[in-house]
């Protein structure tokens, strides 16, 4: 397996007036193309600090980290962007969805930004839509969709770019079991169909036990362990 | 291609907050208005004051005693009679050549009675001014010669005293005295701010004996043509100075006078334009703080924008179109509220307003710069936004 994300001795301290926070303290780690992993710790671990910075969205105060074999340390923020953009998909727990805005248009928006004409953007947005079951849903707002359909909205928008590695941060957090349980289906479907490696911050051990790899947090340190089945 | 697109943005952002996006704008088109109104009266009263002055007559050297300053008082005059003739030897043709004296004093015509600046003038006064008759004829150079008591009528003074009826032939008496009218002249309107159809013309001889005095208040040379102006005017002032030792004497062209007035009427206009623009940037300062609040409203936006690959310029370009939308989509509101208001006050109030192109070219380009520079600190606070941090803002 080719590593999509390699994490190595990273740490990452928040100063706060004098104070330090040491969120992670050297956390090294492989995710390979087509992985699964789950990373799971209780709250205040280190667990969405660590998924921001394997997505690059945030920067590690020291370590290195490779997104597809590059060292995002030597790439400007608009490089780290262009980086992001084209290979990791985010989905968080809230949806962040846009509220004015259709589910086709919000699926589509990431598209915006590698410059894609409005046409394309809208065909590949809808195909991705039909892919996640909500083709009959494109034209709908937020405050129009359940829940479930919101976090599928969000999954179609980080799927969109094509990306190899989907972070997701509690992405059943806001869902009860039933629509949860949903969710994980579509993203074990994606992981075995498509090849998309999959990274699930949860701490729910039920969620944690679908994935292949369980990545333990705790105080900013990880442990690991292998599901056997 | 983001271009469009963050104008696409910017435009459903305003739109969301339809009331809050007029009001804002409201500070830009007050302002912008403010500066295409104030310019176009500014216009107008040089514009009015300039025609009036060229009303005199072309090619006009008015010569008076004392420095012609602003803000002095004219000094006696010791001018006489006899210095028409040795003006008019200077200049070549005495008929180019007018002297008067003045004085307010009440104009009777049976029972009516008003109030006229008579005019005691030579012969010459209709050519060297260009002014024309509307009925009988103008004074002849026997009736200065012979001091004769006739008057010629200016058009609003004729009208008052006698309504439709043709005065030429009537009697009126000025200041008690009679005269016998023999003209009157054709509507004139107003030189610097003096209405010329309220004259009453009469011969300056007889005029000098009216008023008691010996004196000639201004003289009037029309030279032959403009290139002549300078050189005569000095010749004139030299001439006069060396016979009435220690008097000044101004020679002044109505190009001057344009000039001077010109200038104080232009910087007053400037003056004008410069208060309506501080006011324009008061609504900059307002679209300001509103981009400010609308960068805060959406931080959430921006941070998940910035995750999905959006660049720092991209970011800072949507918020910066749409504080230039702002102020753009205000100027041109502005600009048509401030001309159809200048265009309504040159029509209904008798404050002349020109609206001139330029107003409305710097109010506009003002506004978009003012949407720019009050644009930019948002924009750059938005493009800088720590797409983490911006995340976990609820
Ligand atoms: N911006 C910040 N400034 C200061 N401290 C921070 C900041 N972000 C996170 N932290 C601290 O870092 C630690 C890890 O936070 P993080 O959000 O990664 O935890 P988590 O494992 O995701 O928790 P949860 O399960 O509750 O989401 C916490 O102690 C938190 O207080
Ligand atoms: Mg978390």
């Amino acid at each position: 397996m080719t590593a999509a994300l390699e994490a190595i001795g990273i740490t990452r301290r928040y100063d706060q007036g004098g104070l330090t926070v040491e969120a992670l303290r050297g956390v090294t780690l492989t995710i390979g193309s087509g992985d699964h992993a789950a990373i799971v710790g209780p709250s205040g671990s280190g667990k969405s600090t660590l998924m921001h910075i394997l997505g690059g969205l945030d920067r590690p105060s020291s370590g290195t980290l490779r997104i597809g074999g590059r060292d995002v340390a030597a790439l400007k923020p608009d490089e780290l962007a262009d980086v992001r953009n084209r290979t990791i998909g985010f989905v968080f727990q809230s949806f962040h969805l846009l509220a004015r805005t259709t589910a086709l248009d919000n699926v589509a928006m990431p598209l915006v930004y590698r410059g894609l004409r409005g046409a394309e953007r809208r065909r590949r947005a809808r195909e991705v839509l039909e892919l996640v079951g909500l083709g009959h849903r494109t034209g709908h707002r937020p405050s129009q969709l359940s829940g479930g359909e919101q976090q599928r909205v969000a999954i179609a928008r980080a799927l969109v770019t094509e990306p190899a590695v989907l972070l997701a941060d509690e992405p059943t957090g806001n869902l009860d079991s039933v629509r949860g349980g949903e969710i994980l289906d579509l993203l074990d479907d994606l992981n075995r169909e498509r090849g998309v490696a999959l990274v699930i911050v949860t701490h729910d051990a039920e969620v944690a036990g679908r994935a292949r790899r369980q990545i333990h947090v705790k105080d900013g340190l990880v442990t690991e362990a292998e599901t056997v089945a | 291609m983001r271009i469009a697109e963050a104008f696409r943005v910017a435009v459903g952002a305003l739109r969301a907050n339809t009331l809050r996006s007029a009001l804002t704008m409201l500070g830009v088109v007050i302002g912008v208005a403010a500066v295409v109104i104030l310019v176009a009266i500014g216009t107008g009263a040089k514009v009015t004051v300039e025609r009036q002055v060229q009303g005199l007559g072309s090619n006009l050297i008015l010569v008076v005693p004392g420095q012609l300053q602003f803000g002095s008082a004219p000094s006696a005059s010791r001018l006489r009679l006899t210095d028409v003739d040795e003006v008019g030897r200077i200049v070549g043709d005495r008929n180019r050549v007018a002297a008067s004296v003045a004085s307010g004093e009440n104009v009777r015509a049976g029972t009516k009675q008003e109030y006229a600046t008579i005019q005691g003038v030579t012969e010459t006064t209709l050519a060297v001014f260009s002014r024309h008759l509307s009925a009988g004829s103008y004074l002849s150079r026997s009736d200065v010669d012979t001091r004769r008591r006739v008057a010629v009528l200016g058009a609003t003074t004729a009208q008052k005293l006698f309504g439709a009826r043709n005065p030429v032939g009537l009697q009126v008496s000025i200041a008690g005295v009679r005269f016998r009218v023999i003209g009157v002249m054709s509507v004139r309107g107003s030189a610097l701010g003096v209405d010329q159809d309220l004259d009453v013309h009469i011969p300056i001889t007889t005029a000098q004996r009216l008023f008691a005095t010996e004196r000639i208040d201004a003289l009037a040379v029309r030279a032959p043509d403009a290139a002549a102006i300078g050189d005569l005017g000095n010749r004139i002032k030299t001439d006069l100075q060396d016979r009435y030792s220690g008097q000044e004497f101004s020679a002044v062209t109505q190009e001057q006078i344009l000039g001077v007035l010109g200038s104080i009427l232009g910087l007053l206009t400037l003056v004008l334009a410069a208060i309506a623009g501080i006011s324009l940037l008061v609504g900059g300062v307002g679209v300001s703080n509103i981009m400010l609040v609308s960068v805060r409203e959406r931080t959430r936006e921006i941070g998940l924008r910035k995750a999905v690959g959006a660049r720092q310029r991209d970011i800072g370009i949507q918020f910066l179109i749409e504080a230039v939308l702002l102020t753009t989509v205000g100027g041109c509101l502005g600009i048509a509220i401030g001309v159809g208001v200048s265009m309504a006050v040159d029509a209904l109030t008798p404050l002349p307003a020109i609206v001139t192109w330029w107003s409305g070219a710097l109010a506009f380009g003002v506004s978009v710069a003012v949407g720019i520079i009050f644009g930019v600190v948002p924009a750059r606070r938005a493009g800088r936004l720590d797409p983490v941090v911006a995340l976990r803002t609820e």
